[in-house]
């Protein structure tokens, strides 16, 4: 890495200016930033509930559809918006739990993809309707705006928030999973549900708070992502997709490998932007291809 | 999908009224066109066979494509390339799109069946996102404006396919061709182990099938004959787009098979009917199509898994006094 230090105007990596070379790198960061976040919603809520969520990426959509609306309806601004659109969107996941897919645990896990598949459409479809498809821009809080020079390349502030709250998101769910009591009830109802309500455990309800928590993460991603790109209602599905490739690439047996798979792949994008644009949209896909040629479980997974 | 098994013991007498019904339906698709509007009939019967094919993979095989509309969109492309820049017959550039779709299913196949299930699902999505990206940049695909203006053609040197009874009646016989070859495929012992792994897939294993190969076996079938109907599709509306490779393609086939019945054969069938006929009826209201689509997919796993078919066959055909569901 060392060589890439900055020393002088016209630095070149590979034939490409260190500017340039940085600036992809960054916007690849922030990508893999939302990657990880999302694949580790689907992890969490995959781990528990066997359920593919497909409406991820409509919950990340609503989320920053809520933040936008919070601001242009009622002029609650962006710090509010973000404890509260996460609250907003997970409460419509614990009713989504409850009312539908609690119905769908004893059977084929397929059924739970093809509800939130409709899902997601019943959302996209809505928003679609009242806003049409042309996004609309989100404001950058005053906190945060600018930039700031870090003597090899000029940070807009508020990507470099991005980048350390997705991280501190990740960290915190890894360590809620990982680290606490109701981590641990998590952890064990995802070995053997039947097991751990024997021992007293309120399982169901588990795992409604599971689905709404990764419906929380996803509206906390949408809001995040707000300010950087247009809130539009096809912003999730054309997302979604990627993160699945990036589920397969990680293998959702591991919250830490779904973390990192999430922020490999969004640098390998922006490395790709730099030297091969063409490709950009592809690499994520190739990589999967290869992963599944070379470990079909997946770079983290336990078993196929 | 064990719980949706096809009912094989069945009543002489239930099996007779199956063959009337067919019969009935062919009538009237053959008398079909002086009553209703061609272009709508042949579209739901493209559709139609696009449902049969996918059906032959989730219903038979018990594999979730999410990625069919790169078989069904990609031989739209080849077909109507081949038609309309190199001035090829109809029916040699069917040929063509069913067999690049044959080569694409080989593919995508091929990397798919390493995993099971619901990771299965998502890969053949990712991969068909990747061919739509392709599509996008490719150069022979003329990018969102798609290809246009390709020409009908006649078949064989001889029938003149821009005459709408004689282009109707061309969609129907490769239409019925296609279901007869679905039919035969899983009624052949081929078909039968292909159930096998949908039941069991470890008890196939271990009964020293390589359920890998028939696996591949059946999607390769899948996606040709999907391919069929998006050829079709594109000599039908002399024109190859986006559209039918984007993943709402994908989803609508899942939907079609899903409403009808999944393993049933002709549930596929009356479910694209419906799903087109439904498209037809919102496209000049202003309902959007995709909170229909939806909630019709939200309705149908909640409570009507079985499909409409199924339904039928559950509670008038199969066996009494089955009340599992």
């Amino acid at each position: 890495m060392k060589c890439w230090v900055y020393d002088g105007a016209m630095t070149m990596i590979f034939g490409i200016p260190v500017q340039a070379f940085l600036g992809q790198l960054l916007v690849g960061l922030i990508n893999g930033s939302f990657y990880a976040m999302l694949s580790l919603g689907l992890a969490v809520i995959f781990g528990l509930l066997r359920v593919i969520n497909f409406a991820h990426g409509a919950l990340y959509m609503l989320g920053a559809f809520i933040g936008y609306l919070l601001l242009t309806r009622f002029g609650i601004g962006y710090w509010p918006a973000l404890i509260l659109s996460p609250l907003i969107v997970g409460g419509f996941g614990v009713v989504v739990e409850r009312l539908a897919l609690s119905r769908l645990y004893d059977i084929d896990p397929l059924y739970g993809l093809l509800f939130t598949f409709g899902l997601a459409l019943v959302l996209e479809g809505v928003f679609r309707y009242y806003y049409g498809v042309s996004g609309s821009p989100y404001s950058v809080p005053p906190l945060l705006s600018g930039g700031t020079n870090l003597g090899f390349m000029f940070l807009p502030n508020y990507r470099g928030w991005v980048v350390v709250a997705s991280m501190i998101v990740c960290f915190g769910t890894w360590a809620l999973i990982e680290k606490t009591r109701l981590g641990s009830y998590l952890r064990a109802a995802t070995e053997n549900p039947g097991l751990v309500q024997a021992f007293g455990v309120n399982v169901p309800l588990l795992l409604t708070l599971t689905y709404g928590l990764g419906a929380a993460l996803a509206g906390l991603a949408g809001v995040l992502a707000a300010p950087i790109y247009q809130v539009s209602p096809l912003m999730g599905s054309d997302l979604i997709i990627v993160v699945f490739a990036v589920v397969v690439v990680g293998g959702m047996g591991s919250i830490l490998g779904a973390i990192v798979t999430g922020y490999m792949l969004g640098l390998a994008e922006g490395l790709t932007k730099v030297f091969y644009p063409e490709a950009s949209n592809l690499v994520v896909f190739v990589i999967m291809a290869i992963v599944l040629l070379v470990r079909p479980a997946g770079l983290f997974g336990r078993d196929a | 999908m064990a719980e949706l098994s096809l009912r094989e013991t069945r009543a002489k007498s239930s099996v007779w009224l199956e063959w009337t019904l067919v019969g009935l339906g062919i009538l009237t698709l053959l008398v079909a066109p002086f009553f209703v509007y061609p272009i709508f009939l042949m579209k739901m019967l493209c559709f139609a066979l696009f449902a049969c094919a996918f059906n032959l993979l989730l219903g038979y095989t018990g594999l979730l494509s999410f990625g069919h509309a790169t078989f069904f969109g990609g031989a739209a492309y080849f077909t109507a390339y081949a038609v309309k820049v190199w001035g090829w017959p109809p029916e040699a550039g069917i040929l063509l799109g069913a067999l690049g779709a044959a080569l694409l299913g080989l593919v995508m196949g091929f990397f798919a069946i390493r995993r099971q299930g619901i990771y299965f699902a998502m890969i053949t999505l990712a991969l068909s996102q990747m061919f739509f990206f392709f599509c996008v940049q490719a150069p022979f695909t003329g990018g969102e404006d798609g290809i246009q203006g390709v020409p009908r053609g006649k078949l064989l040197g001889m029938l003149d396919l821009n005459v709408s009874i004689n282009i109707y009646y061309f969609v129907l016989a490769v239409f019925l061709i296609g279901v007869f070859a679905i039919w035969r495929i899983i009624n052949s012992p081929f078909g039968m182990i292909l159930r096998s792994i949908r039941e069991n897939e470890s008890r196939a294993i271990s009964l020293g099938y390589s359920v890998a190969n028939y696996k591949l076996a059946a999607f390769v079938m899948s996606a040709t004959l999907a391919g069929l109907a998006g050829a079709l599709k594109a000599i039908v509306f002399q024109f190859a787009t986006l559209t039918d490779v984007t993943w709402q393609m994908s989803g609508e086939v899942i939907l079609m098979t899903l409403l009808g019945g999944i393993g049933t054969m002709v549930g596929p069938i009356i479910g694209a009917s419906l799903v087109v006929g439904l498209e037809n009826t919102l496209a000049t209201s202003s309902f959007p199509v995709t909170i229909a689509t939806g909630l019709t997919f939200m309705v149908c796993v909640l409570v009507f898994r079985r499909g409409i078919v199924g339904e039928v066959y559950a509670r008038f055909l199969g066996p009494k006094g089955d009340a599992k569901d």
